[in-house]
């Protein structure tokens, strides 16, 4: 039988990975890193210990805050692009994606700027007198969910742009021919219809959040642990390999868990095509 | 007399600088089914989506029973659609596409159940409530919609192209059976429909428009008996045409004389199996002489194609004759052809 090239790229770069790092949740740390291949369940109960647990709890909290806000902010903006005349939609679309054209650090950077105790948003704040004293702004929470939000935006919005420029507009219409306002319309027939889109983009977004390091170091000033440093960290610094590989798997089967409702949810409110 | 139900009165729409609608003036009667015949781009769609309320017209009045139906948004009109496309709702179930309607009414659960599972079986649709779109045929799909338009009672029901995306068979079936639903609801009925063999076997009138004017509203059996021009003559059924000069006695055309027929105008209409065909020689007062090129058998008539000397009809195209039974002209014999006065029109 002839599986193909792609299914052997697959197994060489994903499957095999993802298996090895799998097995290393059974077994003890190595003394000098590595990993002894001694059975054990440790690893779990360790993730479990307040520590750890606090950690991962507050990564999700983080990953679905910045998701919620993105969501907010990006169904509208998916919504008007979407109802924009023809020529403005690429237009607008672009404008979207522009971002990507600079380094994600440069971009995290700027936050920093933007942020920061002498930052724009202090100077402006304070300069026009809404505000007596400077507000601390980086290096909290706060900034590390405006900053997942702003890096994954766009991801946010072109699932459910898509979703919603696909809608028939005849199904609009019939809503109002049937007596329904818009708000009725909304709720009842594009938000639905809509809804693939919507949780494509939060998982978009809630998944890299969730994994990422770069914004919590650099916008949480380390005061921010999220599981995505916790892991690197286990890796690279503690050359705990067994540990971090546990800590990743759990968020591995946290995903999983999530595109299982995705795929629901699609099957469920999938539009037809005939 | 009796008030219409909808009176249109100097409509106009335009798309940029195209005249969508161009100063129509219509009345519909209570209960009638109406169609609105005319091929693409006449304007006909538009004319259904403003009385929706999908368009904006830019002049003019429509009331509906005495209501200025343009002064209301499109989800208070008491005006149903059954679109082209159907526009089921592909998320709920066909009981809720079709309970969608009297639950925005704020009809109570339980009477919305009623109406629907009633609606459903008027429409041959019981047994299925409980079915999504995708699970339907494109004819099961069409009854949801119908359903779907009819269950508020609306006091005039929209239809565009209704029939376009089911095939042949099926066509025929839902068209005696949407016939006889207007009938049973007593539902004023407004069809747009390109296809002029739907309009006159379901409409008791019909509008025919071409470039945002209406031509002529007349029943199916006056625009085939007498068209108001030449644009319905050549639009509603087979027909022959000659241009000449209106005489009392017919039709002046040069080197012929006069051709038979009654009316003013230019143009002379005479419908193929008006025309009376035999071998030259055959008929007492013969009124054009031809070669015979073609003789097709369609079950039950046979259409013959003639080309006449002297003369050429408007469409350069031979003159055709439809008879009952088996072809008798074999390829090039020579004929005569004729028809009385009556049966041959003349118009503008």
């Amino acid at each position: 039988m002839f599986l193909g090239p792609g299914l052997v790229f697959i197994t060489l770069f994903v499957a095999v990975p993802v298996l090895l790092v799998v097995s290393y949740t059974v077994f003890l740390r190595g003394r000098f890193g590595g990993v002894d291949y001694i059975f054990t369940l440790d690893n779990f109960l360790r993730a479990w210990e307040p520590t750890y647990r606090k950690v991962l709890v507050e990564s999700v909290g983080i990953a679905a805050a910045a998701t919620a806000i993105a969501l907010a902010i990006g169904y509208p903006a998916a919504y008007a692009i979407a109802q924009a005349p023809g020529r403005w939609r690429n237009v607008l679309l672009v404008a979207v994606v522009i971002p990507f054209w600079t380094n994600f650090l440069i971009r995290i950077y700027a936050w920093v700027i933007l942020l920061s105790n002498q930052g724009v948003v202090n100077d402006v704040l304070v300069g026009s007198g809404i505000l007596n004293e400077r507000l601390t702004l980086l290096y909290t929470k706060g900034a590390v969910v405006a900053g997942l939000v702003y890096v994954y935006l766009p991801l946010m919005i072109m699932p459910i742009y898509a979703s919603v420029a696909r809608l028939d507009v005849e199904l609009r219409e019939a809503s109002a021919n049937l007596g329904a306002n818009k708000v009725t319309t909304f709720l009842r027939v594009t938000l639905p219809l809509s809804l693939p889109g919507v949780i494509a983009g939060s998982i978009f977004v809630f998944v890299p959040s969730l994994g990422n390091f770069v914004v919590p170091e650099l916008l949480g000033g380390g005061k921010t642990v999220m599981v995505g440093n916790l892991v690197r960290d286990q890796f690279l610094k503690a050359r705990d390999w067994p540990f971090g590989a546990t800590l990743a798997l759990i968020m591995i089967v946290l995903l999983f868990g999530l595109f299982a409702l995705q795929s629901i949810v699609s099957r469920r409110f999938a539009t037809e095509v005939s | 007399m009796i008030e219409p139900l909808v009176t249109i009165r100097g409509l106009c729409a335009h798309y940029g600088s195209v005249k969508a609608l161009d100063n129509i003036t219509l009345d519909i009667r209570d209960n009638e089914f109406f169609a609105l015949l005319g091929p693409s781009g006449c304007g006909k769609t538009t004319l259904l989506r403003s009385l929706a309320g999908f368009e904006a017209p830019t002049a003019g009045t429509i009331y509906l029973a005495g209501d200025d139906l343009l002064a209301m948004p499109a989800n208070r009109r008491p005006v149903n659609m059954m679109f082209q496309s159907y526009a089921l709702f592909p998320h709920m179930t066909v009981e809720r596409n079709v309970g969608y309607g009297p639950a925005r009414a704020g009809v109570p659960r339980a009477e919305v159940a009623r109406r629907v599972a009633e609606v459903l079986e008027t429409v041959g649709l019981a047994g299925l409530a409980n079915r999504r779109p995708s699970q339907l045929s494109g004819g099961q799909r069409q009854r949801v919609a119908l359903a779907r338009a009819i269950v508020n009672r609306p006091r005039l029901l929209l239809l565009d192209e209704p029939l376009s995306a089911l095939d042949r068979n099926v066509r025929s079936q839902m068209q005696t059976e949407l016939k006889r639903l207007q009938h049973d609801v007593g539902i004023t009925f407004v069809i747009v429909t390109h296809d002029q063999e739907e309009a006159l076997s379901m409409a008791d009138r019909i509008a025919v428009m071409s470039h945002g004017v209406v031509q002529q509203v007349a029943t199916p059996e006056d625009l085939y008996r007498s068209p108001a021009n030449r644009h319905v003559a050549e639009f509603i059924g087979r027909s022959n045409i000659f241009e000449g000069e209106a005489e009392p006695r017919g039709l002046r055309v040069p080197n012929i004389g006069i051709l038979p027929g009654h009316g003013e105008g230019s143009y002379l209409v005479v419908r193929p199996e008006d025309i009376r065909i035999a071998p030259r020689g055959g008929l007492p007062s013969p009124v054009l002489t031809g070669t015979v090129v073609d003789s097709q058998f369609s079950g039950g008539t046979t259409v013959t194609s003639v080309i006449p000397d002297n003369i050429e009809t408007l469409s350069r195209q031979p003159i055709s004759v439809t008879q009952p039974g088996f072809p008798t002209f074999a390829h090039n014999t020579a004929v005569e052809l004729a028809w009385p006065s009556h049966s041959a029109v003349i118009v503008a």
